[in-house]
This record gives C-alpha cells, structure tokens and sequence, in this order.
C-alpha cells in the first residue's frame, strides 16, 4: 500500500504544506551502495522515515509509534498509513505532552517494548529534557546494568524550513550532545534516514533522531527498498578532496557540497565534505584522517555557534591534529541569536558563508 | 485547647497495676538501672527519677498532633501578610468505596442565550446598550473578514504563515470585553479578537504578519505572533501553555501591589492544557491565591486530535475543583455567557481567588495553513457547527432583533471592511523590513562578521527586502 499512495498524498498536500520561496540550498542525491539492496524506488525523506517505521513494525511486534497527531499520519505525513496497518494500539496519538511522550517511551522501554516516540518539533523537546537527560540517558548506568530504556528512539523535527522562525527551526542537538548515554543523529537524505532510522531503533541504546524538516518533501532520490542499516557512529565522505575538510550534517551538507563546488570552480581548491551522521558518538577517527590529510577543517551547522557541537569537534581536532593543521579550525554557524523570521536568509550559514570560510582558510 | 490524645494511664512494668497518669503521677516513677517505669512500691529504692517532666513532654507531644485535623502549612508565616491556607477537612469513612468519575454528571454548560440568539433567562441579559453591542459586533465579523483575506493572502504566498480565528469569535471578544484595559492578558495564539477588541490597529496586525519594519516585533517572529504593550497583552510565544506559570506569576506580583485593580487573564486550548505547565500554573495559583483567570478555549481539536484523545475525565473544568479553583463551564459560541461568566470571574480574581472557566466552542478552519483538517474530520461536521450555533450569528441575531442592525447595514458593513483590511494590507506589503542588523538587537554581538562578510558577498543577499542600516 504504503508508498503510491503516499505519493499520492504528498502530492496533493502539497501546495498546503508549500513553504514560500525558494530554498537556501540545492539537494543532492547519493547513490545507495549495492549492499543496501538492488531493488530501489524513489522516495522523499517523509517516505523513507514511513517506510522505516514500516519496515521496524513488521519485524518487531513489540515496536510501538506514538507522539502528537501521528494517527492520522502526522503533521509532516510520516506516519501515513500505519495506524490502519499495525492498528491503533500501536500507532496512537498521545495527548498534548512532551514530558509526557518522554517520560511513557522510556517506560515502555524499560517493559522490554520497542518505544518510537515522535516530538513533533525539536523546538519543543524542552519539556521532555528532564526525561531524556535525567532517565532515559542515565537508566542503564545508574542502575549497575539492571534497568535500561534502550528500545527508546525519540524522533524530531529538526533546522531551518524557510519560515518557521524562533520555534520552528531550532537544531538542538548540542543540549543533548553534553550528555553521556544518549545518542543523537542526524541523516542528510532519504537513504540515510531510512538506513540510520532503523539503526537507531534497533540500537540497543536510547537515541533521538533528529529529521530535517525542508528535505521531507524536496529530498527525493533511489532508495533501497528492502530491509537495511546504516551503522551508527560512522561518518560519511561525501565529496572527496584533499586541500580543506568541512564536516557537516544534516541539510547543512548540502549547502557545504554547494560551497566546496564553488571553492572548486572559483578558487581551484579541492574541498572534501564529510557527513557526520552520528553526532554522539561522533566518528572522530574519521574526521581525524581527513583533516591529517587537509590540514584544515570548517565544521558547519545550522544552530548557533557557541557551544555548537562544532566547538566539541573543533576542541578534539586540535587536540589529535595540532601538528597537522594549517589554520585555525573554522566554524560557520548560525550567529548566536534565536532563530530570526525575516532574516533568516541573514541568520543561516549560507552557501556564500562557507564559501567564504573556505577562503579564509586556505588564505590564512 | 484540649488534647485528643493524652496519656490516660501507665502500667508498672513489675507487678502491672495501672495507676492514672494526671490523677497519681506521683504513685510513678522511672527505674534508673532499668528505664522501666514502676510504681512506687516496686521501685528500686534511692535509684528512681521522676516522671512528671517526661509526662510534660508527652503531653506537649501529642497535643502537637491533633488527631485527624491536618498540620497549618504556614504558621511560621501568620505574621505576614499571606493569608494562610488551610487544607480541606476530610470526614472518614467505613465504606470501602472508589470514585467512579464516569458516574458522575459533566459540569454543566452556562448559557444565556440558545442557538437563535434568545435570551432564555431575560434576568442574565448584562444589558449591553447600542454602541456596546455594536462595537461587540464589529469587532467579531472584522476579525472574521481579516482572517479570510489573511488566510489567502498565505495561500498566495504573500505571507508565510496564518492561523484563523474562525467560530471563536464569540469566545474573544465575549471574554475581553468582560475584563478592564489595565488587566495583563496572556495568550496562546488564537486570542486575535482579544488584541483587536482593546484596539491593536489593523495596520499592525498587517505589519506582524508581513515582519516588516513598522512590526511591533520587527519581524523576528511568524506570523500571528502578536504582542503589545500598550495593550497589555504579552507577546505570543509558539511553545504551548509556558505562558500560564508565567501569568500565574504575573498575577502574584500584582497582588503585592498596594490597592492593586489588575487581573491576569491567560488563554490556552484544549491540547495546551494536557501540558505540564498547565498543572504548574493550576497548582500554583491556587496555593498562591493569585488574581488570574485561566480561560480554556476547549475548541475540540489540537490539530488533528480530537478531545476524546486528549483527556479522559470531565475536560479541563473537570480538573478545576481538584485544584481549588473556582470553576466554570460556558458555552463559548454564547457571547453574553463568555461576557457574565468573564465579568464574574473577574470579580473573584480581583479578591484572589483564582477562576477557571472552560468555554465550549468548535474550531471551524483548519489548525493552521500548515493544515489540511479535511484529512482528519467530516466536512459534514464542520457544516454543522458552521450553520447552527455560530457565535457571530447568534449575536447578529440579537441585534437585528433589538432593531439595532439590518441585512442592509451587514453587507455594506461587509465591504466597508473587507476594503479597509485590504488597503491595510497593500500598505503594509510595500513596507521594507527592518535593517539586517536588528537581528542582533537584544543578544550578544555578531553582526561585525555579518558586515564583513556582506560587504563582498551582499549581492547574494535580499538587501532589497531590508531597510538601510543608519
């Protein structure tokens, strides 16, 4: 059932769901390796979390999905069509309560039972803080190994979507990086968010998956349909280069792909583009070895700069790299004030911005 | 005050007689070696200590815990000028019994008027004169043709964002002209006729909803966010309910104040109340006794969900009493209804006694442009509520009726209107936005960099959008 008629849907909703203007970035599609399986169809970021969760449902009958208005297929469509399929005591609308999901997905892990538990926008993840911080990130450890909520997998909207503003574009995933025993990810595209998806719920540790809102309906690329893992804590190359390495994740990636094919065509510098994933635990090992191969790094991300989690990788490269690096590690970020409406194009590290990070540091 | 417990008697822990406690308590005392309490007779001689100072102690002891009657919070604060609460008295009971909530009746729904706009009880008519009653209209249908031209203007793509204010009309303008201009409002974000009802100007409305300079908020928040000072009514926040604490606040502080007249009224839906800032603002204004009224719109929906999903007890006037709130529930659509019960509430706010009042209407458009509500609900039951019981129609109904409006007068009304919002809106389309660098106003610096980096690259920029930095 699922996918055409999702298409059909998505289609239709469409010109409800627009956002106005054009996008501060161009998508691109990756080719899925051969060993995430041949048969491929394609999909958008929406289709691809659906079909996870699909895909989870059907071979764990524990597996559960509940949050704000996912019954009737949720604010973004994710979850079309699975309450009809796997019924409404697994797929469930829950009342008007952060704290609440957070607080019900780590019991219902802690009971043995697969929890996804949806928050509708990562801007208000904040009640659910005390949950996610002091329980679910500390269940396993406090208790000697004896209770742990690792089937929870909390699901977010995550980052800029052209308009939403103070509470409709945050990135939050530096307040949860600051705590040991929860993992946070961030897929760049459909495949990925489909392949780390279902890592994330199958992981044996509570994790918050952060979904890129603008690429729901404007990232669309072949993805395999068939049942498949993308391993946590593994970075990605994206765009190979051997002058500048900029880490990325999320939509970000693709304003960074822009910039690196700019750097190319403008300045003749070569510029490798890494995709993180996994944002804790993050890949350094990775990150480590391009930049040995560089000597310099730009780490950009959507949420402000200080305290960003690129300050955290910017600390431990210097640290690991300090003999290798031959400017000072870059961040280009959101500046340091909430989201803004209208100056959003102003706010967010653009294409421009990083291009001109790109050239500080090869200047330096 | 008597004792209800006292210690009636002591047994002699050799030979157990029992000897009166207040009558002999001489005839007792404390074996030394041994702690017991004996008799006199099987005392140890020379080795004994009196027992009265421990029988004092005792007593002072159990006095201290009056059986049955609960321990005063706050005696250590008579001596300020908080009024001290004291905790419902409970009876007990051999009945092993539970409460069963299904059995008991719903909180009945305060009504004034019935589906035609008649009074049913002429005694609860408040009596509103001409002008009244017509500013009272005016003010529903402006706000009913706004929203319809605000809401295409999104579809357009002209503004980003709308929510609509649609069938709670009755609701806003019923409730604010209940309350005085110096009450503090909070809202959650469909009090639009609230802000327009203390005459925020439709220009602004406009200007927020563009973000352009002329924007109270210079244009740092969606649409829809609306704030002002002058009209005492706090700036919406996306965030559901986090702004009930914050009025219970606000409402504590204006009790402090020396012959304080100000209420806080703070407005949230039917989802916004299952959060647990809800509970946090309940909770507090009543152990706090503050001046606020907690004004549910229970709409039935929080987009998709509908209200058999979001509580399971009697709604959100339910949970009033359990609280210790003053409580009411209103039809919403009944504007003289929202108007008495408002007016009322704002009387026992005023002696602090915080007041809930959970007014009952339907919301007819959908959550937001975001929303398609036809994926989630019956067209079928949107007409419904659409044609009958219709706040602005049930008004209307009323003032044709005292001869104070005709058809004619409602379409020429109609245009009137229709035709000022549009030149409003026109206006304010042509206005720039603010200079990039009001981005940074109110936080830390960054805007050097910004500068810098514009300086060469600004052609990339919608600089045309924005006004020129002075």
């Amino acid at each position: 059932m699922a996918l055409r008629n999702i298409a059909l849907l998505c289609g239709r909703t469409r010109g409800v769901l627009a956002t106005r203007g054009a996008a501060h970035f161009n998508f691109q599609p990756t080719e899925a390796p051969k060993e995430y399986g041949e048969e491929r169809t394609k999909m958008n970021l929406c289709q691809a979390v659906n079909n996870a969760m699909d895909i989870a449902m059907a071979t764990d009958p524990s597996a559960i999905l509940f949050g704000e208005d996912v019954a009737f297929g949720g604010v973004f469509r994710c979850s079309l069509g699975l309450k009809d399929k796997y019924g409404s005591d697994r797929v469930f609308n829950t009342p008007l309560c952060e704290q609440g999901i957070a607080g019900f997905g780590i019991g219902v892990a802690v009971a043995g039972s697969t929890a996804i538990a949806e928050i509708q926008f990562g801007d208000y993840i904040f009640p659910a803080y005390d949950q996610l911080v002091n329980e679910a990130a500390k269940y396993r450890y406090r208790s000697g190994g004896l209770f742990e909520c690792g089937k929870l997998t909390v699901r977010a909207t995550w980052g800029a979507v052209g308009h939403g503003a103070l509470y409709h574009s945050q990135s939050p995933e530096a307040n949860f990086t600051h705590t040991p025993g929860i993992k946070v990810v961030v897929p760049r595209g459909p495949t990925q968010a489909k392949g780390l998806l279902l890592s994330c719920i199958r992981d044996d540790n509570p994790a918050i998956f952060f979904e890129p809102k603008i690429l729901y309906r404007l990232a669309a690329e072949e993805v395999p349909t068939g049942d498949f893992m993308i391993p946590l804590s593994k970075a990605e190359t994206v765009r190979s280069g051997k002058d500048v390495t900029i880490v990325s994740w999320g939509t970000q990636v693709h304003v960074s792909l822009e910039a690196a094919q700019l750097a190319q065509e403008k300045l003749g510098v070569s510029v490798e583009v890494i995709d993180l994933q996994t944002i804790q635990p993050w890949d350094e090992e990775h990150i480590v070895q391009s930049v040995k191969k560089t000597g310099r790094l730009i780490v950009s991300h959507e949420a402000p700069k200080t305290s960003g989690f690129g300050a955290e990788i910017a600390a431990a490269i210097q640290e690991r790299c300090f003999l290798h690096l031959e400017s000072p590690v870059a961040r280009s970020c959101g500046w340091d004030t909430p989201f803004p409406h209208v100056y959003e194009p102003f706010y967010l590290p653009t294409v421009w911005r990083v291009f001109d990070s790109i050239k500080k540091t090869v200047n330096f | 005050m008597s004792a209800p417990f006292s210690i009636q008697c002591f047994t002699c822990a050799k030979c157990k007689r029992i000897f009166n406690a207040s009558a002999e308590q001489n005839a007792m005392v404390i074996n030394n070696s041994t702690g017991a309490v004996v008799c006199q007779g099987c005392a140890e001689p020379g080795n004994t200590s009196s027992l009265a100072p421990y029988l004092q102690m005792i007593q002072e002891a159990t006095m201290a815990i009056p059986k049955h009657v609960p321990v005063k919070p706050r005696d250590l604060e008579a001596q300020t000028s908080q009024t001290t609460r004291q905790n419902q008295q409970a009876a007990f009971t051999e009945k092993l019994e539970f409460i069963d909530s299904s059995k008991s009746p719903a909180i009945p729904i305060y009504r004034v008027t019935d589906g035609l706009g008649k009074f049913i009880d002429p005694a609860q008519d408040p009596g509103f004169g001409k002008e009244k009653s017509i500013r009272i209209y005016e003010t529903m249908t402006q706000l009913n043709i706004m929203d319809r031209i605000l809401y295409d203007a999104q579809r357009q793509g002209r503004i980003a964002f709308y929510m609509t204010n649609s069938g709670e009309e009755g609701n806003h303008v019923g409730s604010a002209a209940a309350l005085e201009a110096q009450d503090l409002i909070y809202g959650q974000y469909r009090e639009v006729g609230v802000l327009m009802w203390r005459g925020f100007p439709l220009e602004q409305f406009m200007h927020q909803c563009y973000g352009n300079s002329k924007d109270l908020g210079k244009g740092k928040q969606m649409p829809i966010h609306y704030g002002s000072q002058e009209h005492n009514f706090v700036m919406i926040s996306s965030p559901l309910s986090t702004q009930m604490p914050q009025a219970v606040g606000s409402a504590y502080a204006f009790k402090r104040q020396p012959n304080n007249s100000r209420v806080v009224c703070v407005y949230f839906g039917d989802g916004g109340a299952s959060e647990g800032d809800a509970h946090a603002a309940f909770n507090f204004a009543a152990t706090l006794d503050c001046p606020i009224i907690f004004f549910c719109r229970n709409n039935g929906y929080a987009i998709s969900t509908p209200t058999t999903e979001q509580y399971g007890g009697d709604g959100i006037a339910g949970q009033g009493p359990g609280y210790g709130l003053h409580t009411i529930r209103v039809d919403g659509n009944d504007l003289f209804a929202v108007y008495n019960a408002t007016r009322h509430a704002r009387k026992l706010a005023l002696s602090n006694k915080p007041v809930l009042i959970e007014a009952m209407t339907y919301r007819l458009g959908h959550h937001s442009t975001s929303d398609d509500s036809t994926t989630y609900r019956s067209a079928d039951e949107v007409q419904k509520w659409g044609s009958g019981d219709h706040p602005i129609e049930r008004f209307k109904a009323y003032l044709m009726e005292k001869g104070w409006w005709t058809e004619q007068w409602d379409n020429e009304w109609a245009l009137q209107v229709r035709e000022r919002v549009l030149t409003a809106f026109a206006a304010s389309e042509k206005i720039q936005r603010a200079p990039y660098h009001e981005m940074f106003e109110g936080v830390y610096d960054g805007r050097q960099e910004l500068d810098d980096h514009l300086a060469e690259f600004g052609t990339h920029y919608p600089l045309d959008r924005h006004l020129k930095k002075n």
